[in-house]
């Protein structure tokens, strides 16, 4: 395959159990059935990530058998949403996928927007991009955190979190919160940027740089965390592709796969960045590619914040007054406002018939939504494409020759979101 | 692209610059390993079921409205500005295939079905079906024949009924209005 350039292959053959692809069971010539000691791993345990259930068959401290048990975070999102109106089910999305909460209220808007056949203002598309790199980081901190934590690595946690509050100061600034903002809307964004926000971003872009190679030093030289994450949980680009996995899961496998640059939303085909593609399809190369992607993802902002210094004064909505909220103090002077205000919020807007797929590429991979609309004011049905729900059935592939301490740093590096699997 | 080779291909539909692909059920299998073999589809996105019971009569799951639009004896409803194009059956399963390659490519394959029928299953073509699928059949009730697997997924086990159907109530209190009898 033409993607995968260079590298020798992870290993040879598949991987993937048979008959069931996401389930290992023991194999009765390698291991003596009498021998395998079978152990519930979760839901309620602090290395899984939130409530993630494994059942694990073991062979001394060898894994020889793995399943994994999902579903105790299922909160009915996508019925939920079908009960509200285009305009309030915004709200939803970003409670989905937790962690990298602006991802999924970006790809319900741009649904929307797709629906609509929506211009968005320039201004919006470019804070857009600046918010969601800021989110990634944000993501992969909280993963490198928690992921090291597992292994021993305490310190780290702490040094992730001080990076990650500046990332949340930040929103709380542009948003009035510090997750789950709402600040994408269909058309543009819910308010203009804070004069503030430029310097501040600035800052963090000076100071995430030499942050990460401060996360650099404390784990590359650690002979423990390398010895924990080099070679372990291997998983081969075609095993990847079969198990259809995204983002740093696949890149690290060798796959050259990233939407930014394949499939080209928002103005990511306007931006200088690189793409990190490691080929030992490991826990070490998964950890590196988000170490690298978060440098690129810096480089992102600071150019967004270049062009969004340039675009100061221009509209941060769209002027549909039929989908976009009038502004706040044309309520008091103008009657067809004042409606407006009241039919959107009250009765919604009406999204025109049809269907659409749209995905973009989150901190764990492809994050896609379908929605099917009736042509009223209401989604007749949303499904949101879990990049992590995808990432938990490679787990069952990954645990060739794995032992027990070993299976929190591979079910870490998969950086599965239990609200995102389970929805 | 062209897609005249695939078996089965009841309908094709362009719209919102996505491509549809309709197949018969009966040939889904020969159809998605046509566009896998052939076509270069080796990724499997997504597996998302829909249930278009009620689909432009009065609101089952969803709001209010008639068939012909706003009643002006009613005047909270919410009617359709247009009637919305009737569906062949009561399910939809969407398979979103991507073309993971230099010149990449999306196709949506789509097949229909009413209830208690099943459809094929695509496991043994894209491995990562197993969960999709289950998906499908815990929250829709869609059963997929040749599943190695098809138990319940998010729900529990001994759950009853399909919550994503839309004849499934949503609970919830009803609210009571003052001077209400």
């Amino acid at each position: 395959m033409a993607m995968v350039a260079r590298g020798a292959p992870i290993y040879t053959g598949s991987r993937i159990p048979s008959p069931i692809p996401t389930v290992l069971t023991p194999n009765p010539d390698e291991v003596p059935l009498e021998d395998v000691l079978t152990v519930n791993f979760g839901p309620n345990h602090p290395s899984t990530h939130g409530v993630l259930r494994l059942i694990v068959d073991l062979n001394g401290e060898q894994v020889v058998g793995i399943s994994a048990v999902i579903g105790y975070l299922h909160t009915g999102f996508e019925k939920t949403m079908e009960q509200k109106t285009w305009w309030k089910g915004v709200t939803y999305p970003a409670r989905v996928d937790y962690v990298s909460f602006q991802y999924n209220e970006l790809v319900f808007v741009l649904a929307i927007e797709k629906l609509l056949a929506m211009e968005v203002p320039r201004k919006a598309t470019w804070m857009r991009m600046a918010l969601c790199e800021l989110v990634r980081i944000h993501s992969h901190l909280v993963y490198l955190g928690t992921s090291a934590l597992e292994l021993g690595a305490i310190s780290m946690f702490w040094y992730t979190f001080r990076e990650r509050d500046l990332v949340l100061d930040l929103f709380e600034m542009v948003t009035g919160v510090r997750m789950h903002t709402r600040y994408f809307q269909a058309g543009g964004l819910a308010e203009d940027i804070p004069m503030g926000f430029y310097a501040q971003a600035r800052d963090f872009c000076t100071r995430m740089p030499k942050a990460v190679d401060e996360y650099e030093a404390i784990l590359d030289d650690n002979k423990i965390w390398l010895e924990r994450t080099r070679g372990v949980g291997l998983l081969s680009a075609d095993d990847a592709i079969a198990l259809g996995q995204s983002g740093p899961v696949l890149r690290a496998s060798g796959v050259d796969w990233d939407l930014r640059k394949r499939e080209p939303y928002l103005a990511y085909d306007q931006v200088d960045f690189e793409v990190p593609v490691y080929y030992g399809g490991d826990v070490y190369d998964r950890y590196r590619v988000r170490m690298d992607e978060m440098r690129e993802s810096t480089r992102i902002i600071s150019q967004c914040v270049d062009r969004l210094l340039e675009l100061q004064g221009e509209p941060w909505t769209s002027d549909d007054r039929k989908v976009v909220l009038p502004p706040r103090e044309e309520l008091h002077t103008s009657m067809e406002s004042l409606i407006h205000h009241f039919k959107i919020v009250t009765e919604g807007y009406r999204v025109p018939e049809g269907e659409v797929y749209v995905a973009v590429e989150s901190p764990r991979g492809e994050s896609g939504v379908y929605v099917v609309s009736d042509g009223g004011p209401k989604p007749w049905r949303v499904k949101f494409r879990a990049p992590s729900f995808v990432a938990l059935e490679a787990t069952a592939s990954c645990m060739k020759d794995v032992a027990i301490a070993d299976l929190v740093a591979v079910i870490g590096s998969l950086d599965a979101v239990m609200g995102d699997t389970d929805r | 692209m062209g897609y005249e080779g695939v078996p089965g291909v009841v309908e094709t539909r362009e719209a919102f610059g996505e491509t549809t692909l309709v197949v018969d059920p009966a040939r889904l299998l020969e159809a998605a390993a046509h566009l896998r073999d052939e076509a270069g589809f080796n990724v499997l996105a997504d597996i998302a079921a829909a249930d278009y019971l009620g689909w432009g009569e009065l609101g089952v799951a969803g709001y209010i409205g008639t068939a012909s639009g706003r009643d002006l004896n009613a005047p909270g409803s919410q009617g359709y500005a247009r009637r919305p194009e009737p569906k062949p059956k009561r399910f939809s399963l969407s398979y979103h295939l991507l073309r993971l390659a230099d010149e990449p490519l999306r196709v949506r394959l789509q097949v229909w079905l009413d209830e208690g029928e099943s459809v094929p299953s695509v496991v043994s073509l894209w491995p990562t079906a197993d969960w999709h699928e289950r998906e499908a059949f815990d929250l829709m009730g869609i059963s997929f024949d040749g599943h190695p697997n098809l138990t319940r997924i998010l729900m529990e086990d001994d759950w009853e009924g399909h919550p994503l159907r839309k004849d499934y109530p949503i609970g919830g209190e009803p609210v009571r209005f003052s001077g209400e009898e």
